[in-house]
């Protein structure tokens, strides 16, 4: 992005305030969605690290999962699963805008195609659920 | 009885004597039946003639009276007083334009955006006008309809904080406009807009606010149009990718 834009003499160039995105309810909403990438990439790393501690061992396993029963660590992973189902839910609301599907020469209703990304995040986390939680 | 009035606070800047703009307070009869643009309009014959403010059609159509009505993008011409009163109205520029005096901007940019897109039916080649009109059927229609209804009110532009940020973007209604042809079945000129909608300040500069679509008065959505044109995008560059000798429209 760039915002070089010659000047033209007489004319009066706003500029943006640093707090833009609190004058309207939808840019806070889009602001949290943003954030929501931050928590998420930390959850990331903290997988990637047990899953690394996997790889090594039992005790390292147990020492990583040892130190994530702290409250610290909780809090953290509930505030990144609630940031998470916000960033879900706000984009499947939007996939009937974005997605047109048509069958032959009529539209598939965007309400049909919300429905079917929330549809199918229900199947996969009960799939995913009863795989390792029930079968373990 | 003394006549009922409502506040408007009205942003001034003249050229060559301001170096940023002001506030004027106005008070103003307050009429049930008056848009903010009745207010201005007030001003200006009964107040102080120096006001300086577009506007044409007073019905929504013609897209000159787009301003800033308490923070939110507007057509003057469609936003009641009695949605604002007893509070005062503060009347405003449209946002992330430059100022030419009082509430007038310069949309020189946009216009130069507009070019840009070449919004208007490319033919590879033009058939004679004896083999008559390029019929369409309503599903053909109703594929562009929506997109075309835009009246360039700029309101879209004022909403949108990517481009307040990076003027560059070619921004949601010119982007809107290139859709509108696009998705035209009469139209062959996609190949000569994908470069400038997939340039770096094409539709990857929208992060997807939303807000352009929120304020449009005229239910365009340009949001969706740019996020179609995304996907549209993506898929080329998908089968440029797969196919590299063939792929492309």
């Amino acid at each position: 992005m760039s915002d070089a834009r010659p000047q033209r003499p007489g004319l009066y160039y706003p500029k943006m305030r640093t707090t833009w995105w609190l004058s309207r309810p939808g840019y806070v909403r889009f602001m949290i969605r943003e954030a929501t990438s931050v928590f998420i990439a930390i959850f990331l790393i903290e997988f990637l690290v047990l899953v690394h501690a996997v790889a090594q061992g039992p005790d390292a396993y147990a020492a990583v999962v040892g130190r994530l029963a702290s409250p610290g660590w909780i809090v953290f992973n509930v505030v990144a699963l609630l940031f998470a189902l916000y960033h879900t839910v706000t984009w499947f609301l939007l996939t009937g805008v974005v997605q047109v599907v048509r069958i032959g020469d009529q539209q598939v209703p965007p309400a049909l195609i919300v429905a079917g990304a929330f549809g199918a995040w229900v199947v996969v986390s009960l799939f995913l659920l009863y795989w390792i939680v029930v079968r373990s | 009885m003394s006549e009922e009035t409502i506040t408007l606070e009205v942003t001034r800047y003249r050229p060559g004597h301001d170096t940023e703009p002001r506030t004027e307070s106005f008070s103003v009869p307050y009429r049930k039946d008056w848009v903010v643009l009745d207010a201005l309009n007030h001003i200006k014959d009964r107040v102080d003639g120096s006001l300086t403010y577009r506007w044409s059609c007073r019905m929504g159509v013609c897209g000159s009276c787009g301003m800033m009505v308490n923070g939110v993008p507007k057509l003057t011409c469609s936003a009641f007083l009695r949605d604002y009163h007893p509070g005062s109205i503060r009347v405003e520029p449209l946002a992330n334009f430059p100022v030419i005096r009082d509430l007038v901007v310069d949309l020189d940019d946009f216009m130069e955006k507009l070019r840009r897109v070449k919004p208007w039916l490319i033919r590879e080649t033009e058939k004679p006008v004896s083999e008559g009109e390029y019929r369409q059927t309503p599903a053909q229609l109703e594929a562009f309809k929506q997109f075309s209804m835009c009246i360039n009110c700029m309101l879209c532009y004022a909403a949108c904080p990517v481009y307040g940020l990076a003027p560059a973007f070619v921004g949601p209604a010119a982007i809107a406009l290139a859709h509108r042809y696009n998705m035209d079945s009469r139209d062959e000129g996609y190949r000569f807009r994908e470069p400038v909608l997939n340039d770096s300040v094409g539709v990857w500069d929208c992060t997807f606010v939303g807000e352009c679509s929120v304020v449009c008065p005229k239910h365009v959505d340009p949001a969706a149009a740019i996020q179609r044109s995304k996907v549209a995008g993506a898929k080329d560059w998908a089968m440029s990718m797969l196919m590299p000798w063939g792929g492309k429209k």
